[in-house]
């Protein structure tokens, strides 16, 4: 019985994991072609250009929308560039020093821990407690499935729609959040114009539109999971403490695993929220990798192209080696 | 060739979309068919053609094609024989665009700019001259004109001008037993808003949020106070953070200031709970929507006087072209557009302020409430002026970023400004 619930996970894991999945598929695909070879005579000339024609689509969308701009991100930052040559070109080649540049900036040590301090705490909360929430409606009772679906709405909204109406509840003076704690006898907190509060008022709400997420990937993950197993341990007198930590946990890794990382991308990325909600203001006090790259890009009166592409890059580098950290696992998993 | 052109185009799309590819741009190469200016994703349809379409970029996206705007557009173009093909962005995309388009060889053949990003481009060889174009702006008012001067050559028309100043509540002032008149200067300003305070209504409110709008609005306490941007923490530019610091720490001004934009800053005032606001000539038309009596003023200096205000307001330019036959009707339309009637009626609907004294006195005529505007206007004083140029762009971040600091409590005014002139002499240098 172990086996095949394993099996079932890692069934569940390949639908879910998508960089893998599509590695197996192409892969797949690949194999397939020559075993289908029998069948019609001149077909191995046929199949090839077949296949090729199918690839193309795909690849000339990949090196055009992936592969060339980050080509022409990292030679961005590379290069030194003014506004002058930007339009006029022949910005000379300065090897690493934009990286140098953005290194020893004032604002790199501070926008790091942010970048890492908002990602970290994000991911865990959202995680857990969309895990809660993916136990609680795993359970069926009346109105779950309504109730679960008013869960999606912070999904729903557009950005802008949920980090202005954020902003809106959390400002100091007007804000629906500060008049419940006058209420309370607390006092008011500068949730966005203090600096020891505006990176929590980001994180807050953007741990609020993640939720969603993580429940609906945990809860389907744990759907997965057949109740005979339960069934067993509960005759096997396992409480439900234990129930959640030795069967649901376990068997919900791989899912969790893919939750996480996703989580980790989107998360690494967020610039929406912090920039209607803050600016990464007061005085980049929760500025992220991804504000301070649209700052220095977009974000002053004289777009510096080079620095900001570079901190784009850093930012690509971390996802990246994340992804990576999150292949080997899986690689190890499966051989295990 | 054509081929190839099209899928750089492809390419530079891609490149907009890339969600990390913070500073997206595509290599310096022209269309080879310089004539195709039409191709380009935002301009349309076009053909270079004597007498084909001409294309204008402005930043009034509020304005559609039924507008006064969009139809004294297609006016000009009539008059000039040729169709218009006008485009309305943002005005924060407004540069990247056209920098884009540049790249591309497709700039618009009339752009209409924010003043400060004029220098900039014209640097960046994006915009042609005056002298080349044979544009008039004799009639100009120098301290506006100035905005738009980078060594000694001219690089647009301006086509209106605005700039700050405090409205404020006559019934909440007369409450609080606070003569408007007595507000000379910033003892007397200070004074006012203890009095507005302690009879339990709010004092002043503008904003200082981190972006350009936060120093275009502290600007005019910093050169109020006699400080020169060159010298960021010179004693006087200190005083004038100070200024700011003490109003948020003895609750003259509220905490949101640091959050604010210019329109949350208003509407903030437009609640009727605030005794002053900062802000600018295009809130005239929401003041009288207000349903509150209200009064303007000039912003005082330290010592008494009107302090000098940034000029805001756009810059109407023209983008170089490969064609340059193309400029003859460029002008003409720029022309049209800054002639006194025309510059009349679009002044009216933005709420500016005319940038030549004729035009000005008409609006006067026709509307005593902009009297205490225009007198702010020929006190106000240009952002890129003092020779700064392409400079105060980068003087202006590290500036905000004091602002910030300051009001937030992360750092005195003396730390911060320190702090600001230190980046902001190693980014100029």
């Amino acid at each position: 019985m172990n086996s095949s619930t394993q099996a079932g996970a890692r069934s569940a894991l390949k639908r879910s994991v998508l960089p893998q999945g599509s590695v197996r598929g192409a892969r797949g695909a690949a194999q397939a072609a020559p075993r289908r070879a029998p069948a019609p005579r001149s077909g191995t000339r046929t199949t090839n250009w077949a296949g090729w024609a199918f690839l193309a689509p795909v690849t000339i969308y990949l090196l055009a929308f992936y592969a060339y701009p980050m080509y022409r991100n990292v030679e961005l930052s590379l290069r030194h560039y003014t506004v002058r040559s930007f339009v006029h070109g022949g910005a000379p080649f300065t090897g690493l020093d934009n990286y140098r540049k953005v290194l020893s900036d004032p604002a790199f040590g501070p926008a790091l821990t942010h970048t890492l301090v908002f990602t970290g705490v994000s991911i865990l909360c959202q995680f857990w407690i969309g895990m809660g929430l993916a136990v609680f409606f795993s359970r069926n009772f009346r109105l779950s499935a309504t109730l679960r679906a008013l869960f999606l709405v912070p999904w729903l909204l557009p950005l802008i729609v949920s980090a202005s109406t954020w902003s809106w509840m959390l400002n100091s003076d007007s804000g629906v959040v500060n008049h419940v704690l006058h209420g309370l006898g607390i006092a008011p907190v500068d949730w966005l114009t203090s600096p020891t509060w505006a990176l929590a008022s980001v994180t807050i709400a953007n741990i609020w539109i993640g939720i969603p997420f993580n429940l609906v990937m945990l809860y389907s993950g744990i759907q997965t999971i057949p109740s005979d197993v339960y069934e067993a341990a509960e005759l096997d007198g396992a409480t439900a403490w234990q129930r959640f930590w030795k069967v649901t946990f376990p068997l919900l890794r791989p899912v969790a695993a893919i939750t996480l990382l996703l989580g980790l991308v989107y998360t690494l990325k967020v610039f929406d929220i912090i920039w209607i909600m803050t600016k990464g203001g007061p005085a980049g006090s929760s500025a992220t990798f991804a504000t301070w790259s649209y700052q220095l890009g977009f974000g002053n009166l004289l777009p510096e192209f080079g620095p900001g592409a570079a901190v784009g890059n850093l930012l690509v580098v971390m996802a990246l080696a994340f992804g990576l950290i999150y292949v080997r696992a899986q690689r190890k998993q499966r051989e295990a | 060739m054509k081929a190839q052109s099209i899928a750089r185009r492809i390419a530079c799309l891609g490149l907009a979309v890339a969600a990390t590819a913070a500073a997206a741009g595509c290599s310096a190469s022209k269309s080879s068919t310089a004539g195709d200016t039409g191709t380009g994703a935002s301009t349309g349809g076009g053909s270079s053609a004597a007498g084909g379409t001409f294309t204008i970029w402005d930043p009034y996206p509020q304005f559609d094609n039924s507008s006064a705007w969009s139809q004294l557009l297609t006016k000009c173009g009539t008059d000039a024989g040729v169709s218009i093909k006008r485009t309305g962005f943002d005005t924060t995309d407004l540069t990247t665009k056209v920098l884009l388009a540049a790249q591309q060889g497709n700039a618009p053949d009339v752009l209409i700019v924010d003043n400060p990003v004029v220098s900039t481009l014209a640097d960046g060889g994006v915009l042609t001259d005056t002298g080349t174009t044979k544009l008039d702006t004799s009639t100009i008012s120098p301290n506006l004109l100035a905005a738009g001067q980078l060594g000694g050559k001219t690089y647009g028309v301006p086509i209106g001008a605005n700039t700050l100043a405090l409205y404020y509540n006559k019934a909440i002032l007369s409450a609080a037993g606070v003569d408007a008149a007595s507000v000379k200067d910033w003892p007397s300003l200070t004074a006012a808003l203890a009095k507005v305070t302690a009879a339990g209504k709010k004092g002043i409110t503008f904003s200082a949020i981190g972006t350009e709008e936060g120093s275009f609005q502290f600007l005019p306490w910093f050169w109020g106070s006699g400080a020169n941007l060159k010298q960021l923490d010179s004693p006087q530019g200190i005083s004038a953070l100070s200024l700011w610091t003490d109003w948020l720490k003895k609750g003259y001004a509220p905490n949101s200031v640091i959050n604010n934009t210019q329109t949350t800053s208003w509407q903030e005032f437009a609640t009727g709970q605030y005794a002053f606001a900062e802000n600018g000539t295009w809130q005239l038309a929401n003041a009288k929507k207000a349903g509150f009596d209200y009064g303007i003023l000039p912003i005082p200096a330290v010592a008494g006087g009107t302090a000098a205000a940034p000029t805001g307001g756009e810059f109407v330019t023209i983008p170089v072209q490969d064609k340059t036959d193309r400029y003859t009707t460029s002008q003409k339309l720029v022309a049209c557009l800054t002639s006194a009637d025309n510059a009349l009626a679009t002044d009216t609907t933005l709420s500016y302020v005319a940038a030549t004294k004729d035009v000005q006195a008409k609006q006067v005529a026709a509307n005593p409430d902009l009297k205490p505007w225009v007198d702010a206007v020929a006190a106000a004083k240009g952002r890129t002026s003092d020779d700064l140029g392409t400079k105060y762009p980068k003087i202006s971040q590290p500036l905000w970023t004091a602002v910030q600091t300051a009001l937030s409590g992360s750092g005195s005014p003396q730390a911060a400004l320190k702090t600001a002139q230190t980046a902001a002499a190693a980014a100029i240098k």
